[in-house]
């Protein structure tokens, strides 16, 4: 065994036994498993991956709950005496506010905010080649980015060292959710989830319908005050007869002051086309001076950008939750593993690549032409593992309203690349080669081709 | 770098495939083109690699095609406007009952994409890959090369 360039295989563990053979087979019976359960990202998923959440629900049973809570005490205490000396439609119209409230709430927490799914190694690969690396091992590569022209405006598009690939424009990778989200707008900790191109619409129309609903039961809740202590009773007398009422008044009171305030900042972004994160960073104002004329994406009118936000066509989830992963992707995972391998720490590669060459020997008869095949990018990797946590990192202002505390993408993960590679398993067994699904010419075109199709890309990654 | 004799790497990777000698494959991606901004839209260079396989003016029209077929999916006009206010109104829950717009655009691009397949792509030794396997963000063309023995590319 030649000694690599980046780091030595230890010749012992590439025997290949009996064993590593049966795995194959093994492999080959594994039951069919659905895409969510192999899914890299911290989400979780309920209903057979119908419902989605991120993994940390923040504090969206609070949400629900300060919800139901104050409505159900509107309901109980305050309604009666309402629909006795007012109308019988004050409930009507506050069980609409509320089940439009609870409905929206509950799409912008399990819908998928438009997440990307991360690029497959041959796409990887095939960056990996544009990008200009000029080889030298020892130097920390600068950040990849890429300058691209969007309406005659010069927009930076960064690559995401997490899923591989150049964001697009607008994307924004969540660090708690460890995704890349479509024109990421922020990470709502009150709904549990990220607020992104798919469900910024049941977002917002959850903070207006919330803005309407607390100020209805505020107003509805002082009137009730009100009307007691009119007739002939003291204002004190009045909240001892009905003390629910101030709890709700202290609820919507707080909540008023944050909810409005949102649902204004919001309204000021729809009309403008913009994102809480292209807005907190400053991307598009100040550029230029003028207010619209510095962002791309602005129809610069008003009512279109409304429209185009609110009520544009409803993009499709890109990462397919229910879709089957295909059995002969279980063992390339070996193979895909190997080209994914230079981008990641020494650390958890040399255990990983002298697994995948040992399962690349199983299938080359017996080669001894393995070197080549000893893509340890330890020199390379080292340097992108420290540099993840060096990525340009925005500040973390908090937004303007308290509420939402919005959370921006960059927030270094302190260990990407152990995590990565313990996602790198399932990464791998998402490399989808429908090449091989559909019907191929010859019945050779197995696995083994899928590996040598590959290996170019592991000779570019070699190139020095 | 070490002292060893250079390997001249890309031509490691044929000589694998030599003790093989199954067809090779390999994969040429048509990334986004995102001058007009962010809408679904690739770009309609014809890669290299593919020169030798199939005619300019043919991947051009496919690709144009393609993102046709993206633009009317993503269109704002009347019809898209109708149905999210129809949406808002009902508080989202059509979305679990009807196929939206997009959804039946897709449906056509998959069908699109596998009858260019069938008669144009396939007889080539090419196969594109509906983009939306891949998160819309590339076109995957898989090249199969027939037993070339140490040819490479």
């Amino acid at each position: 065994m030649r000694n690599c360039e980046y780091q030595q295989i230890d010749p012992r563990t590439l025997t290949v036994t009996p064993s590593t053979a049966q795995n194959q087979t093994e492999k080959k019976s594994q039951p069919v498993r659905r895409k969510w359960e192999v899914f890299p990202g911290k989400n979780r998923f309920f209903c057979d991956g119908r419902i989605m959440l991120a993994r940390q629900s923040g504090v969206l049973p609070l949400t629900l709950g300060l919800i139901v809570v104050t409505c159900g005490l509107f309901f109980a205490f305050d309604c009666p005496f309402l629909v006795h000396h007012l109308t019988v439609f004050i409930p009507v119209i506050a069980a609409v506010l509320f089940v439009f409230v609870t409905i929206s709430l509950l799409w912008t927490s399990f819908t998928d905010p438009g997440i990307l799914p991360r690029a497959t190694p041959d796409e990887a690969a095939d960056i990996e080649k544009q990008i200009d690396t000029s080889g030298s091992s020892t130097y920390r590569p600068p950040p990849r980015t890429k300058e691209i022209l969007i309406n005659q405006q010069v927009v930076k598009l960064k690559y995401c060292f997490t899923c591989k690939m150049f964001r697009p424009p607008r994307t924004s990778h969540c660090s708690l959710c460890d995704n890349c989200v479509e024109r990421f707008d922020h990470h709502c900790p009150w709904v549990g989830n990220c607020v992104g191109k798919r469900n910024y619409r049941f977002f917002y129309s959850f903070i207006i319908s919330l803005s309407f609903l607390t100020s209805f039961i505020f107003g509805c809740v002082i009137t009730h005050i009100t009307l007691r202590s009119q007739a002939g009773k003291s204002l004190v007398q009045s909240i001892q007869e009905s003390p629910a009422s101030v709890v709700e008044l202290v609820i919507c009171f707080f909540s008023i002051w944050s909810i409005l305030g949102l649902s204004g900042f919001h309204t000021y972004l729809v009309a403008s086309n913009l994102t809480t994160n292209e807005d907190i960073k400053g991307s598009w104002s100040g550029k230029r001076g003028a207010e619209d004329s510095g962002n791309p994406y602005s129809y610069n009118n008003i009512i279109t950008n409304c429209c185009a936000t609110l009520c544009g066509p409803m993009p499709p989830s890109l990462i397919d939750r229910r879709g089957f992963v295909p059995p002969d992707e279980a063992v390339p995972a070996a193979s895909a593993s190997e080209i994914e391998l230079p981008l990641f720490t020494a650390k958890n590669d040399a255990h990983r690549c002298t697994q995948s060459t040992k399962d690349v020997l199983e299938r080359m008869v017996h080669s001894s032409d393995i070197p080549g095949l000893c893509p340890h990018g330890a020199p390379k990797t080292t340097p992108l593992g420290l540099e993840v946590p060096s990525l340009p990192a925005p500040s973390m202002e908090p937004s303007p309203s308290a509420l939402c505390s919005q959370q921006h993408a960059h927030q270094p993960a302190p260990l990407p690349c152990t995590q990565f590679s313990r996602s790198r398993e399932k990464d791998s067994v998402q490399s989808i080669n429908p090449a091989f699904r559909l019907a191929l010419p010859s019945p050779s075109l197995s696995r083994t081709s899928l590996i040598l199709g590959d290996t170019p890309d592991i000779g570019f990654v070699l190139r020095p | 770098m070490s002292t060893r004799k250079p390997l001249p790497l890309k031509k490691k990777t044929h000589s694998l495939q030599d003790l093989q000698q199954p067809a090779v494959s390999s994969k040429v991606f048509i990334q986004r083109d995102y001058s007009s901004g962010t809408i679904c839209k690739f770009q309609t260079k014809l890669p290299s690699e593919l020169e030798s396989r199939i005619d300019k003016q043919q991947f051009e029209e496919t690709i144009q095609t393609l993102n046709n077929l993206y633009a009317e999916a993503e269109k704002l006009g009347g019809k898209s406007y109708l149905e999210g206010c129809l949406a808002c109104l009902t508080a989202y829950t059509i979305f679990l009952c009807i196929e939206t717009h997009y959804e039946k655009v897709l449906k056509k691009i998959a069908r699109y994409i596998k009858d260019q397949n069938e008669k144009i792509y396939a007889p080539r030794g090419l196969l594109l890959t509906d983009p939306l396997e891949r998160g819309l963000r590339v076109i995957e063309i898989t090249i199969f090369e027939d037993r070339s023995i140490g040819s490479g590319r």
